[in-house]
């Protein structure tokens, strides 16, 4: 305080984001989450950027030609984690299949966001018999388990990647529907839209300006878990072969061949489970993070 | 008391009721015919139609609905297409299986969970706690699989402690050990970290002060005041664990080969048995309800607020009515 009075400078006000962004950086694990989901993030593009430029030509080379002779190859110098049972490099395998993981989690919080948003927001803005119905339904899908309502959905219409977004995004919606509800019941009654509504302001104005706002930092909180929900769902469904196929390199499916060779080849199981490892740690730094500096009443 | 008890049961019947409608609903969407998946591609259309007519393949979706309901409610989930065997006698055999497992796992979650997130409150910032914590975020975000694998490389592959997977005439004993662990540490993880802050957070209250002013011994100050206001947020926890170690049952028990519900889904699904995936996934649906309800039951017990809340949300509810 001293210190601007001395300059004469008035009492600079930050915004409700910059309070948040100094908090958030204040957290060394948030940040470190921060970091390696960029890095991912930053492979996943790149890898893709790869393919696009020359046609998938170093995609088949490093990530699916088969080379017997270094078939179930230790960790070497040649290829720092070893080979797996066709002789192809873990480490590039495990790189090319971060996007997988990274879009897959992304893409089914979006579709979920946007889905539940909606349901939420009418569920919410209207009440009453409306919100009754819509809420009741989300709480049966509630209690099917996920992973259970995924295989269901996936042996019903059998699978694939976009089967298996769907299942994964249903099984999120009602998360994010309950969010956005209590958030737009929380704006709604308050005096501020009241009046914005009494000079003649339209109901598009008013969810652009007040409930959206409103409703985002626990839609980004969840959503950052819902992520890593969601990553950990598809790792798991293809590793019990309902989820994305071989010979992509899809992180739970190279497990799910692994478990043959856990006797002789230890090294194709542990490291794919590594890179989910600090896939899914780093997010939940993040989404503890985001947390802790969005939603100052969550905080834990 | 009796009364929350048996309205929330009554409100339990409609939740039941969606949640199977929602799972019928999906696997009606199942491609193929059911009546050649019995009869096999040889059959002629005759035969086919009047499979189809018998089964009642033909009626109305809601219709269908309603008989599957009905026949539920009398224990018949109806027969596989595989083997012809009676699917609720299939899962009733599968089930004590999974329910042993995922209570083994919960137990385990309780029995190391809360001790852990005990003495990590009480000595924050040392070394244990520190450790603790470290601990329980990459037990958080490992998945069971992954966690399964690796018990099976170091105690069945390298030590040879344990067995690698279930068998029927090893003993359940030690086959048990390595998927209660798998199953759990998700669970003991989040106990932990729950326990922890949640002693962090009444331990700093005027009323734990007093207790001590008045010279109440340690070991009361932390069981009696402490733990017993902390124990709300960990039977939440708790509770809300139990769908998802349901959920995780499935992968655990596909490495272990456990004969329980999970792997019976895997199963059917690749042998593409509709009315098994369909009888199981509605069981499990079931389950899941009926542990929520006891959870909120239990809540009401412990916290005597839960049920006064109740108490005048029924006086506001008959006065408007």
């Amino acid at each position: 305080m001293a210190k601007l009075h001395s300059k004469g400078q008035p009492v600079r006000q930050r915004s409700l984001m910059q309070e948040a962004w100094l908090q958030f950086k204040s957290n060394r694990l948030a940040i470190c989450g921060l970091i390696v989901i960029g890095l991912l993030l930053l492979i996943s593009i790149g890898t893709t950027i790869i393919d696009l430029v020359d046609g998938g030509a170093l995609y088949k080379q490093l990530v699916t030609k088969q080379n017997l002779l270094e078939k179930l190859d230790p960790p070497s110098a040649t290829h720092i984690l070893g080979c797996d049972e066709y002789g192809r490099d873990l480490f590039f395998r495990i790189l090319w299949g971060t996007r997988y993981s990274l879009f897959a989690g992304v893409c089914t919080i979006l579709v979920a966001v946007l889905i539940g948003g909606i349901f939420g927001a009418i569920a919410g803005y209207y009440g009453g018999k409306i919100d009754n119905v819509i809420m009741r339904v989300m709480d049966m899908m509630m209690t099917v388990p996920s992973l259970v309502l995924a295989m269901a959905i996936v042996a019903a219409l059998g699978s694939s990647l976009v089967n298996l977004l769907i299942a994964l995004a249903t099984s999120q919606v009602p998360q994010f529907a309950r969010i956005v509800r209590s958030s737009v019941m929380a704006v709604k009654g308050s005096e501020y839209v009241e009046a914005t509504k009494a000079v003649g302001a339209s109901d598009a104005l008013i969810i652009a300006k007040y409930i959206i706002p409103n409703a985002l930092s626990p839609v980004i909180v969840q959503g950052t878990l819902g992520v890593a929900t969601t990553i950990l769902n598809v790792a798991g469904m293809s590793f019990l072969g309902l989820g994305i196929q071989p010979p992509a390199p899809e992180w739970g499916s190279i497990l799910s061949s692994a478990r043959i060779y856990m006797r002789e080849a230890w090294h194709i199981s542990v490291f794919p489970g590594l890179a989910i490892v600090i896939c899914i740690l780093s997010l939940n730094l993040l989404g503890d993070g985001l947390r802790d500096a969005l939603d100052p009443k969550q905080k834990r | 008391m009796l009364k929350y008890i048996i309205k929330r049961i009554l409100m339990l019947i409609p939740v039941l009721l969606g949640a199977t409608f929602i799972v019928f609903t999906v696997m009606d969407m199942t491609p193929g015919d059911p009546a050649v998946a019995k009869l096999g591609v040889d059959a002629t259309v005759e035969q086919i139609e009047e499979l189809r007519e018998s089964m009642g393949l033909n009626d109305p979706f809601l219709l269908r609905y309603g008989r599957f309901i009905w026949k539920l409610i009398q224990g018949d989930l109806g027969t596989s297409y595989k083997n012809d065997l009676d699917v609720m006698e299939q899962i009733m055999q599968r089930m004590p299986y999974t329910f042993l497992l995922s209570f083994a796992a919960l137990l385990f979650a309780i029995l190391v969970g809360v001790p852990a997130g005990i003495i990590s409150a009480r000595r924050q910032y040392t070394i244990f706690d520190n450790c603790t914590m470290v601990l329980t975020l990459v037990g958080a975000s490992a998945p069971h699989f992954w966690l399964g694998l690796m018990g099976v490389i170091v105690f069945a592959v390298k030590l040879g402690w344990l067995p690698a997977a279930y068998s029927a005439s090893g003993s359940l004993a030690t086959g048990i050990i390595l998927p209660m662990l798998t199953l759990g540490m998700n669970s003991t993880a989040l106990v932990t970290r729950m326990t922890r802050s949640a002693m962090l957070d009444v331990m700093n209250q005027d009323y734990v002060d007093t207790a001590r002013a008045k010279g109440i011994s340690e070991k009361t100050v932390v069981f009696r005041h402490m733990l017993r206001n902390a124990l709300i947020p960990i039977i939440t926890v708790l509770g809300l664990q139990f769908g998802s170690l349901l959920g995780g049952a499935v992968t655990t028990e596909t490495i272990f080969a456990w004969p329980g519900i999970g792997r019976y889904i895997v199963e059917s699904i690749s042998n593409k048995d509709t009315p098994c995936v369909l009888g199981a996934v509605v069981m499990l649906a079931i389950i899941v309800t009926v542990i929520n309800l006891l959870v909120d039951i239990i809540y009401a017990f412990v916290d005597p607020r839960i049920k006064s809340q109740y108490k005048s949300m029924v006086r506001r509810a008959s006065k408007n009515g």
